[in-house]
């Protein structure tokens, strides 16, 4: 920016981290309204689905066998304290269900699916393909945008659950296999005392964190400046501020479902 | 050689398809155009050239309603495209096409379904039909048998020949070429030549050529103007450019740095920057 703007707006991080609020805050009203238009072509977004779900599957089983194994190893050493390892599997799908599964999923998603989608778009923009289609009377918030957006908002909520039965899984290979809890125990446990509010509670915040992430990205992509640097930075922005905002957003949730 | 305010044999109105009047722009503080007048005639091929940074493309973006004249008249089709409503900007571009630049294909689809978009997305013809015009203008610029291919397998030449095929494909009634003939090859160039003055004639589509390259031009235009510094300085058929004797024209035709028209972009005096340069570091990346 030049220094000889208006005196009086002098332009600092706060009115310029307003201003981007704002901007994603009207892009998001634009991108809703094209999203029941871009439902006419579901085509578009099972590709879409497949590009930012099937892709990340493999690291989302990854890091959810890992994070199971370490409530597993974890939980395990600290309930044996209180003579209580029978409530492994409680503890495990309590952890799961409520924070590292939707926060854990919503981060790698954020890195590996957002970086793409924001760097994808903000390629098309930088070879000139969105204003080719304004210029083919097509609106590429309805092609291009929505479907990704769509895309990512519905794939978040299926990552969790496949990272949350990973998770469980490896929790179970740890605790139970190598640990020694008892596997009667530990599935009964659990059954008996997760509520269906938990699990509602872990699809609310998938979902919520899937949608601000895949707005972000497709934001980030769609005003990237088109240079290669700009598409660069964009994509740094996506990471840092759906990463950010997830755990902002996770307190919050957290805080009105107690 | 003719001056800006030459004006062919009397025509109807309707025969006038994009009219610039007086038109200024601006852009990032800089102006582009002060002044601008210049109008293309239904059936005609006209010509903007100009060098480089001047605003060809920019002008084109102004006939397309990607942006706005800050003040005078630019009408296209005798509708003044500063008080089209964006559902009537889109009805305008539907009976456009344009050649970008660099080709703009989508690179997610290939090349048959790059030319098939326009099609896919404004029309409802079966599959078979669409498949029959998508290959005649394939077939047209030469690619016939490029359909299956990704656009990131092409060749900048075999690109801008495929983005042709996707701008005709809807039949449009005025064609904008945004520099067609750069990376050609002198056979592809002689196709691309001989296609749009086939398409001229055969079709009395209108069509906008923008590029430096004069001499390809000349042989195709009916129309040209020479735009330098915001305005057109001199417009005429391509032969009457190329009689001129004005010191601008001549330049231009013969390529030459020193002339009216700045080689440079406008930059402060370079001795004056050069003695005291450690005072005034240049503003920009
Ligand atoms: N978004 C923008 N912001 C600021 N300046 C711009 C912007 N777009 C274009 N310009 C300026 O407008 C001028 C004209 O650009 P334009 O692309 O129309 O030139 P051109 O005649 O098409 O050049 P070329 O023959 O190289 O394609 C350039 O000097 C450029 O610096
Ligand atoms: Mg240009």
């Amino acid at each position: 920016m030049s220094t000889e703007g208006s005196p009086i707006v002098r332009e600092g991080p706060i009115l310029r981290a307003l201003q981007h609020i704002g901007a994603t805050f009207l892009f998001a009203l634009q991108l809703l309204a094209q999203c029941g238009p871009a439902l006419a072509r579901p085509g578009l977004i099972v590709r879409q689905i497949y590009n930012a779900g099937a892709r990340s599957l493999i690291i989302i089983m990854l890091s959810g066998i890992s994070t199971g194994a370490v409530l597993g190893l974890q939980g395990d050493n600290l309930l044996q304290r209180f003579g209580s390892e029978n409530y492994l599997g409680i503890a495990a799908a309590f952890g799961l269900l409520k924070e590292l599964g939707p926060v854990l999923t919503a981060l790698l998603f954020a890195g590996r699916a957002g970086t793409a989608l924001t760097s994808e778009i903000g390629m098309m923009r930088a070879t000139d393909q969105l204003t080719a289609m304004e210029m083919m009377a097509v609106d590429p918030l309805r092609y291009v945008a929505a479907p990704r957006f769509l895309g990512g908002l519905i794939a978040m909520p299926l990552l969790t659950a496949v990272f949350n039965a990973v998770g469980l899984y490896g929790a179970q290979l740890i605790g139970v296999e190598e640990m020694g809890v008892d596997r009667g125990a530990f599935w009964s446990e659990m059954q008996s005392s997760i509520a269906l509010a938990d699990v509602r509670e872990s699809i609310v915040k998938s979902l919520v964190f899937g949608f601000v992430a895949s707005l972000i990205a497709v934001y980030e992509g769609y005003y990237s400046d088109g240079t290669a640097e700009g598409v660069g930075l964009a994509t740094t922005r996506t990471v840092v501020a759906s990463s950010v905002l997830t755990l902002l957003l996770d307190y919050v949730l957290s805080a009105v479902f107690l | 050689m003719t001056s800006p305010e030459h004006r062919a044999a009397p025509e109807a109105a309707s025969d006038i398809v994009v009219a610039a009047e007086d038109v200024h722009f601006a852009i990032g503080g800089r102006r582009i155009f002060s002044g601008l007048t210049l109008r293309a005639r239904r059936g005609r091929i006209t010509a903007v050239m100009g060098p480089s940074g001047t605003g060809k493309t920019t002008l084109l973006r102004l006939i397309t309603a990607q942006a706005y004249p800050d003040s005078g008249r630019l009408t296209v089709w005798g509708r003044d495209v500063t008080t089209l409503r964006s559902r009537e900007v889109f009805a305008m571009r539907t009976r456009m096409g344009m050649l970008f630049q660099n080709g703009a294909l989508l690179t997610d689809i290939d090349v048959f379904e790059n030319v098939a978009f326009p099609l896919r997305e404004h029309t409802s013809l079966p599959e078979p039909l669409i498949r029959d015009i998508v290959l005649t203008k394939l077939h047209a610029v030469g690619l016939r048998g490029a359909a299956r291919l990704m656009p990131a397998e092409l060749s900048g030449g075999m690109a801008r020949r495929v983005a042709l095929a996707r701008a005709i494909v809807m039949d449009p009634e005025l064609l904008i070429y945004d520099e067609p003939f750069v990376g050609l090859d002198p056979i592809a160039l002689g196709v691309i030549l001989r296609l749009i003055q086939k398409m001229n004639e055969a079709l009395g589509l209108t069509s906008i050529v923008v590029s430096h390259d004069v001499h390809e031009l000349e042989t195709i235009a009916d129309d040209s103007y020479l735009i330098s510094e915001g305005r057109v300085v001199a417009s005429g058929t391509p032969q009457e450019l190329g009689a001129g004797g004005s010191p601008i024209v001549q330049q231009f035709m013969s390529g030459s740095p020193d002339g009216p028209v700045p080689f440079h972009y406008p930059a402060p005096d370079y001795a004056a920057e050069l003695l005291d340069g450690a005072a005034a570091p240049g503003e920009g990346p």
